[in-house]
């Protein structure tokens, strides 16, 4: 081992290290977003469609107007929690895919609460409360059991997590399509509508559902957690080194399984947004892909829960934008996802360029 | 349940087991392969995913479906080149980028699948090895697809190979530790990354098994988690290709029994039965997880295990 540099700030060629990563971890995801972009536009002249008219309507339908820009924030909701569902257990060294399966059972569980709720006349001010607690507490159930597992019984968490996943839609359509099944949902099985009541409104002067504040105002909570807290200094050192963290007597196992906690209660709150807002009950349509945008958000926002916001909303423009590009082109909804594995391939490719770019290098002493 | 009823639903269960483990087998067999290299693929859904849309492109257009099982084997070879290529640069963490090729790779078979989901293709035909018997529902069972077979072999070979050759060796060699590699004067990276597009191209070929034998149509609900089921699969399996069909026969059985049952009129629970793989699966992870012979099997340098 080489001694350490006394003065790092002198070592990095003018530039101190904290100003580095930060120019770093803006610079490489735009460079990513950039390229991804290019990419893309080659694979649209390819098939002989015009790159400047597709991101044209993608600003249009994204940004264009008042209600794409509403349409496009109310898309993104869900892409915060679920990205929040994957950056905090990421913080502690963990890669969790199953915000996906939080979400649909979170869902599930506040629009079968509602049932009784709604049959028994309570009034929404006590009712939606309910509706939202349980479904964090089933969604936070759900990751933590992948957590658990991953820490007590040495499971794999990725795998685990997107078994979880797959078992929790079943769960909903076992359910959906048998004893709590609306008799009049005849195409669609659905749960019984939680009627116009229970509906979550808007935000005043918006057409935006309240999950929109709520992912914020999460992400502002545990941004503090996470970066100010004792707990969010455990769980990052937990992440950098777990070894270290048990020497040091950190009660790794509590750790990880509340940040899954936290991740599951996120996802799950995100389908209590779905059911109480948007759809009014829960069927097929909570199985809408936000689980695995979300993984593309926490990994474009580098795990940063306030860097999550503008990343989730700039993929809630995607998403918005998906139906015009398919009706003015003609191009198949996949589309946006197509895009949106570029982007993730291209930004994983881009981690390679951390510590690498040459005009942030130190200067090494003695030439080389 | 009558003794005829359990009869039918054991038979409906062997002939189950055989057609649903295919697709498992081969994505298996290619993980294993890429596993015993030392690096690990969580993207072969995707591969599995564009296979079964390039098939049956494949079949379609050409009217032949084994063109459109090779090309549906190098479009998995394509992308899991492409995963071996990133995976080599320094600093890559590789269980993201098969999280990332699952997307891309289910994204682009959407994308290009879109004109195939209406019309039908030339399936595979299957060797009807049922023709002895009188009953229908055995000689149904038994209409087993020539990739089965294929599929057998190749487990075989890989077996044989893995553990005789020269080629076999060396990828054992660069899985167990890269340093001794290095100092055989191996190149780890290329090894990893012809490892990593032979796995991808079996995936493909599993793929191509779902869209032209069973289900035996293109829809954007073909695959619904089996190119990840079959990486928990490979660990079970403790990394041998011989065991890795008798664990793929194990989850075709499990997704078999849904549909047995309901050949008998029993569609009660018929979505909790659907779930039976990923519970099984689940099962099999928490139980294989920490066991000592499973840490002395693994291949040195494989990070999902620790």
């Amino acid at each position: 081992m080489t001694a350490v540099v006394a003065s790092p700030s002198i070592e990095r060629g003018g530039f101190n290290p904290r100003t580095i990563g930060m120019i770093e971890a803006l610079l490489i995801p735009v460079g990513a977003l950039v390229a991804s972009a290019v990419l893309f536009s080659v694979f649209l002249l390819f098939l002989g469609k015009s790159p400047v008219t597709f991101f044209g309507l993608i600003w249009t339908g994204g940004f264009g107007s008042a209600f794409s820009i509403q349409n496009t924030l109310q898309r993104s909701a869900p892409l915060i929690l679920t990205g929040l569902a994957f950056a905090i257990p990421a913080r502690i060294g963990l890669t969790l895919i199953g915000a996906e399966g939080a979400l649909v059972l979170g869902g599930f569980s506040a629009a079968a609460v509602a049932i009784p709720l709604v049959s028994g006349g309570w009034t929404p001010v006590i009712g939606l409360p309910i509706m939202a607690l349980s479904a964090m507490a089933v969604g936070a159930m759900w990751i933590g059991l992948a957590g658990w597992l991953r820490h007590y019984r040495g499971v794999n968490e990725t795998i685990s997590s997107l078994l979880l996943s797959y078992i929790a839609i079943a769960i909903m359509n076992f359910f959906v399509e048998g004893a709590l099944r609306d008799p009049a949902s005849a195409n669609k099985p659905s749960t019984m509508p939680i009627g116009d009541a229970y509906r979550v409104g808007s935000m005043p002067g918006t057409s935006v559902h309240w999950g929109l504040a709520a992912g914020v105002l999460l992400s502002v909570l545990l941004y503090i957690l996470m970066s100010r807290t004792t707990f969010g200094f455990a769980a990052r050192m937990t992440g950098g080194n777990v070894r270290a963290a048990q020497a040091q007597g950190l009660p790794v196992g509590m750790l990880v399984v509340t940040c899954c906690a936290i991740a599951g209660a996120c996802a799950g709150l995100a389908g209590f947004f779905e059911v109480a807002a948007i759809h009014g009950q829960a069927n097929a349509s909570l199985v809408a892909g936000y689980g695995f945008t979300g993984i593309l958000v926490a990994f474009l926002a580098r795990q940063n829960p306030l860097a999550i916001i503008p990343v989730a909303i700039l993929f809630g423009a995607l998403q918005a934008a998906g139906g015009l590009v398919q009706r003015r082109m003609g191009m198949p909804d996949a589309t946006v996802l197509v895009l949106q594995g570029m982007i993730f391939v291209v930004l994983l490719v881009s981690e390679t360029f951390y510590g690498r770019i040459p005009f942030l290098q130190p200067k090494r002493e003695g030439g080389r | 349940m009558s003794q005829s009823d359990i009869f039918i639903v054991l038979i409906a269960m062997i002939g189950g087991a055989i057609r649903v483990s295919t697709p498992f087998m081969f994505v298996a067999l290619g993980e294993c392969v890429t596993e015993k290299s030392g690096r690990i693929n969580l993207g072969l859904e995707g591969n599995l995913v564009l296979g079964a849309m390039v098939a049956y492109a494949g079949s379609y257009t050409t009217g032949s479906p084994w063109i459109g099982v090779l090309m549906a084997g190098f479009s998995g070879l394509v992308l899991g080149a492409m995963h071996g290529y990133i995976c080599k640069l320094p600093k890559v963490n590789d269980i993201a980028v098969g999280i990332a090729f699952m997307s891309f790779g289910t994204g682009l078979a959407f994308f290009f699948g879109k004109p195939y989901i209406q019309p039908t293709a030339p399936r595979l035909e299957a060797i009807p090895l049922g023709g002895w018997s009188s009953d229908p529902s055995i000689a149904q069972a038994l209409q087993v697809n020539p990739l089965f077979f294929v599929g057998i072999v190749l487990a075989l070979f890989l077996s044989w190979a893995l553990a005789n050759t020269r080629w076999g060796l060396i990828v054992r060699m660069t899985g167990d530790s890269a340093a001794s590699a290095r100092a055989m004067g191996v190149s780890v990276d290329l090894v990893r990354l012809l490892a990593t597009a032979a796995g991808g191209s079996l995936a493909g070929v599993g793929g191509a098994f779902l869209s032209l034998f069973y289900p035996g149509s293109w829809n954007e609900g073909l695959s619904s988690g089996q190119g990840l089921m079959a990486v928990a699969l490979v660990i079970f399996a403790r990394w041998d290709p011989l065991r890795c069909v008798l664990a793929a026969l194990l989850f075709g059985a499990a997704g078999a029994i849904g549909p047995a049952l309901q050949s008998i009129g029993v569609s009660q629970g018929y979505y909790f039965f659907n779930a039976a793989p990923y519970i099984l699966t689940l099962f099999i992870m928490i139980a294989s997880a920490r066991s000592k012979s499973a840490a002395r099997e693994a291949p040195g340098e494989l990070s999902i295990v620790k």
